[in-house]
């Protein structure tokens, strides 16, 4: 058995099917996998996301601390509450962890991370804080909701009171706050606009209930996956980890090579990479559904998907792959020894609700 | 609980076979199957005259999470594929036993699925298995 968030026993009274991932016994599904994902397009559904990784830094250094240890710059989150996406690298270049991290005060900054990495980042962390003089400490006790979809925030607001709703609607994009004794962000990793929520572990049945109650639908693991990849989003473990960079993982644009002088873990590295190699979205031209691991034949040469699944809102397969660089636009997918046709495509696949690709007719 | 016709055969990995007049026997999965599998999204059934053996993995259902081997549970040649469910994969969820059949064989001996499972005893192995 693995470990367990304070929503599990909710999880199996409302009938979900467990799965076990990054070690955590996790729903991957309530009831159909595709229901659920359209909820989130179309209205609200709600996820139970305790297994990531919240970590409070604290010290007179963090900023600077934060400018080593990350790929992409803390010097752009000058207004409290704001967050920032980045990759953590290895001296290679390998990417140890991508994770987002919110500027609080000039000596707090909060970072989450992953589940799966959450032992070997906290090492890391450690390791690196000792000379800037930063308090690390994981936050236990807590739980995260990630309620997410078009209707996601009133819902959430309308189990606040009004000041703490004003409050939480009033957040731009990629900001959070701390509201009562919940943290709210409005972040995601669905595509659509929601909330992150953190609250105390012992709140977390209840405010589920109250949420299912107002209209939003318990999301399973499984929904995440697809909304996540038709967002165009990478998954860590999958589409990149420590023998990747961030160059041939689609994640250049979080890597703040300006300015030159900031020496974080990696940029030496990084500065004498020329790609060989790219992730670029796959759509299937044909029926059948794109795995991870599937090989991926080229006028360059082979590559390999690394998600794939099948889209429900665009009814067609999709995947990121990572293959030879330079342009493409037509591959080929190895799926059980047959070549199926699959276009090139700048992920993201579809985005608040709408489609940003032309999916095309299959005979 | 899952349904469970009684007048079919059953296999311990969850495939059902049924004696059709002319002799063939036609084949899918099983309502506790699809029920497992979750929303199927792709199905992938053999072309028509493809020897098989018992055992072979023969059709292919893909879930949005996964792509799962159906094995034959008989010995034969393939007479047909399921022709629908190119274009309505869902059919296996929603009617498992009937428009959701995924192939038709024609066995090679006539004792052919005389080691398959009877209904009350296929539900007994799901019970084991709900544990």
């Amino acid at each position: 058995m693995g470990r367990k968030t304070p929503l599990f026993e909710l999880h199996q009274e409302l009938g979900a099917r467990i799965v076990d991932f990054g070690g955590w016994d996790m729903p991957v599904q309530y009831s159909s996998q595709i229901t659920e994902h359209h909820a989130v397009r179309r209205a609200s559904g709600v996820f139970d996301v305790s297994h990531m990784c919240p970590v409070d830094l604290k010290g007179a250094r963090v900023r600077e601390f934060l400018q080593h240890l990350l790929a992409n710059d803390v010097s752009k989150l000058q207004r409290p509450g704001k967050a920032l996406y980045s990759c953590m690298l290895n001296e290679a270049g390998g990417v140890l962890d991508d994770l987002i991290v919110y500027f609080l005060n000039d000596s707090w900054f909060r970072l989450v991370v992953n589940a799966g990495t959450r032992d070997k980042d906290l090492a890391w962390i450690r390791q690196h804080s000792a000379k800037f003089d930063v308090e690390v400490t994981e936050l236990t006790d807590l739980a995260m909701l990630a309620i997410q979809g078009p209707e996601a925030r009133m819902k959430t607001a309308s189990l606040l009171s009004a000041s703490a709703a004003d409050t939480a609607l009033a957040l731009g994009p990629f900001f959070g706050r701390q509201i009562d004794n919940w943290f709210v962000a409005r972040t995601g990793y669905t595509g659509e606009d929601g909330f992150e929520v953190m609250l105390p572990a012992a709140d977390a049945v209840r405010i589920w209930r109250e949420l299912n109650a107002a209209g939003v639908a318990s999301c399973g693991l499984g929904a995440r996956d697809t909304l996540r990849l038709e967002a165009g989003m990478n998954l860590y473990g999958n589409d990149m980890d420590e023998k990747t960079h961030p160059f041939e993982s689609g994640l250049a644009w979080t890597v703040a090579m300006q300015p030159a002088d900031r020496h974080f873990i990696g940029r030496s590295a990084l500065e004498n990479i020329t790609p060989s190699r790219q992730l670029v979205g796959l759509l299937l031209e044909e029926r059948g559904v794109l795995r991870g691991h599937q090989r991926v034949v080229t006028p360059a040469g082979a590559g390999e998907i690394t998600s794939g699944t099948f889209s429900p809102t665009l009814e067609r397969s999709i995947a990121l792959a990572r293959v030879p660089a330079g342009a493409l636009q037509q591959v080929q997918v190895d799926i059980r020894g047959k070549l199926l046709n699959a276009r090139v495509v700048k992920p993201p696949f579809v985005r608040f609700g709408k489609t940003m690709i032309e999916p095309g007719v299959i005979a | 609980m899952s349904n469970v016709p009684p007048d079919l055969k059953y296999t311990k990995t969850h495939e059902w076979v049924r004696n059709l007049a002319d002799g063939t026997v036609e084949i899918g999965i099983t309502d506790h199957a699809q029920h497992a599998l979750g929303d199927l999204v792709f199905v992938e059934v053999p072309e028509s005259g493809r020897a098989v053996k018992v055992g072979d993995p023969t059709a292919v259902v893909e879930s949005v999470k996964a792509a799962s081997d159906v094995y034959s549970p008989v010995a034969g040649v393939v007479t047909q594929g399921n022709p629908g469910l190119a274009s309505e994969p869902e059919a296996v969820n929603t009617d498992p036993y009937g428009k959701g059949w995924l192939m038709r064989l024609r066995p090679t001996n006539g004792t052919a699925t005389a080691e398959l499972m009877a209904a009350p005893e296929y539900l007994k192995l799901l019970q084991t298995e709900a544990g």
